[in-house]
């Protein structure tokens, strides 16, 4: 019996770390995640094949687990049919929360329960207080960043400022005398309480302050922790597996975690630290007011599309909000019947997440091969006539390249002003989320079309129709 | 446990250095994907919320917690997959469709 529970456990971590593996090529991903289902599927299968061999499997806990089962996993499956691809960040939030959380709960249950749980002595304790503030951290860490991300919560002033800090480290400190309270005593409802709601607190107060646009990367770090959480638990409740899966995903959550900050060009101890970008650097070259905006009328786009010969989309977060994914597809299928090259140009971290737009633009029907990355389409902005930023901004700031003052100096932008012609369709002059102005807005070669980009989209595709463009 | 803890030890750090070498490169289409998919995998902790339901004596209070526990990690997990494939189901169609024209 003992060497069937091996062997299932080796076959599980094995699936599951070419699971994670082939999750990083875009050929082999979809695979790899139904084979880090199936990994996954095994594993509890192994579980319960173990324990009805040996101690068995009472009544009452069949009844629990199919409870728990049918409730946890109808949630889940209907919450990731229901979700709208807009709001993906949000949902990977929601979810790495709930797995902090079981975490949490799994460390509890064997505090109270040491004797059924076989979580004794001293390795045992260690293991819980490490379990609950992982677990409490991710669980408010990841609500917190579901519920900026939903435009549910917003940050308020004082956690903008230095007094902050002060709160985190007073909440880090009351986790810490807990931890070593509940390390010293054995055990104790006291400190476990004050370590739960502690280190829960500081997971909100860590990430409250954190602005929008770096919220991908925290979600990313979270979900890191929840795979610490998961391996603490393995510790609490003796199983390799567990500890095994939770070290790689804590592991890899960290390497993917670096890769995102690298390419937003921010450091993580910036992210983690240094609050919403911008908003403390007033003095840099970033205000001001806009002088000299030049805007116009979808017609007027209409026509200088019209006489393009090649065409290159900039989307942003605006095109998701506004869901106009279908109409812009609608769009460039009669620029392309007309001849016209259409090209996506892809930020890495356009949208609220890398990869965000990538998967709404394939939502609705765009070519792969149409979405180029930065480095690739930047060399052609040069040779384009018209560019068309969608619901884009700070990804597109020339500041980034030019004012060394600017808080965005040094961040990776496309160059979209080295075009002929570029519209910006945006809903109003409103900074973007760095709530840095933008000196593209101003350039001669720039024109604003303000509106909604589903509604300009969808008068814009009007005025085409009627000019006969891509019609035969 | 002595023995087995440093058998546990052996394993966490083992599991990390994997965790590190199994991402290098990582196209910035599949971020979020990947991140989505690494987090259903560390719903993982289902393992530990049925061994404290299994283990319970049928104590009602553990049963519970064990009960509750599993739920969250089970929505981790379930959602955390079926979110992924709905992702990777619309990159994966494009180049089919290409072949077709």
């Amino acid at each position: 019996m003992d060497f069937l529970k091996y062997a299932v456990e080796l076959v599980a971590v094995l699936l599951l770390a070419l699971g994670i593996k082939g999750l990083s090529k875009v050929r082999s991903a979809r695979s790899a995640n139904q084979l880090a289902a199936v990994a996954m599927g095994l594993a509890v299968l192994g579980l319960l094949i173990n324990y009805l061999g040996t101690t068995g499997i009472s009544a009452a806990a069949w009844t629990w687990i199919l409870i728990g089962t049918a409730v946890g996993g109808v949630l889940g499956a209907i919450t990731a049919q229901r979700v709208p691809m807009t709001s993906m960040p949000e949902t990977v939030a929601l979810f790495n929360g709930c797995g902090g959380m079981s975490s949490l709960l799994v460390a509890l249950a064997a505090a109270f329960f040491p004797a059924q749980l076989e979580a004794v002595g001293l390795v045992a304790v260690v293991s819980i207080v490490i379990s609950v503030f992982v677990g409490a951290i991710t669980f408010t860490g990841s609500i917190v960043a579901m519920a900026k991300l939903q435009g549910w919560l917003s940050t308020p002033a004082w956690m903008q400022s230095k007094a902050r800090h002060v709160v985190n480290i007073a909440l880090a400190v009351a986790s810490l005398v807990a931890a070593i309270k509940l390390i010293a005593d054995g055990n104790g409802t006291q400190g476990l309480t004050l370590l739960v709601v502690a280190s829960g607190l500081l997971g909100i107060g860590v990430t409250l302050p954190i602005g929008g646009a770096d919220m991908p990367v925290v979600i990313s770090l979270l979900n890191s922790y929840s795979g610490v959480a998961a391996a603490a638990a393995g510790f609490v409740v003796g199983s390799q597996l567990l500890i095994v899966a939770g070290a790689m995903v804590g592991a890899a959550g960290l390497i993917l975690t670096q890769v995102m900050c690298n390419g937003m060009n921010r450091s993580l101890v910036s992210v983690l630290f240094g609050g919403a970008l911008g908003a403390g650097s007033s003095s840099g070259g970033g205000g001001g007011e806009y002088t000299n905006i030049t805007s116009c009328s979808v017609e007027e786009c209409a026509l200088t599309l019209e006489a393009a010969e090649r065409v290159v989309i900039v989307p942003g977060y605006g095109l998701a909000v506004a869901q106009a994914q279908h109409t812009l597809r609608e769009v460039t299928r009669s620029l392309e019947a007309a001849g016209i090259q259409v090209d996506y140009a892809i930020h890495p971290v356009a949208g609220r997440m890398p990869g965000h737009m990538n998967v709404l633009l394939a939502e609705a029907d765009v070519p792969y091969e149409q979405l180029k990355e930065m480095d690739v389409i930047n060399p052609d902005f040069p040779a384009t006539d018209v560019v068309l930023v969608l619901g884009a901004n700070d990804v597109v700031n020339p500041q980034a390249k030019n004012d060394p003052n600017s808080p965005l100096y040094g961040m990776p932008v496309l160059d979209v002003q080295q075009a002929r012609t570029v519209f910006v369709v945006k809903r109003g002059m409103s900074a973007g989320y760095s709530g840095i102005k933008n000196d593209l807005f101003e350039l001669a070669n720039t024109s604003m079309v303000f509106g909604d980009a589903k509604k300009v989209l969808g008068d814009l595709l009007g005025e085409l129709k009627e000019l006969g463009v891509g019609k035969k | 446990m002595d023995s087995s803890f440093v058998e546990f030890l052996w394993v966490l750090l083992l599991g990390s250095l994997l965790g590190l070498e199994l991402i290098g490169k990582v196209p910035p289409t599949l971020h979020t994907p990947l991140m989505s998919g690494a987090n259903a995998v560390s719903g993982i902790t289902v393992l530990a919320a049925l061994t404290a339901i299994i283990r319970s004596g049928d104590n009602p209070v553990l049963l519970i917690l064990g009960s509750v526990s599993l739920g969250f990690a089970l929505f981790n997990v379930i959602g955390g997959f079926l979110v992924t494939d709905r992702m990777l189901a619309m990159f994966s169609r494009k180049p089919a469709r290409k072949e077709n024209r």
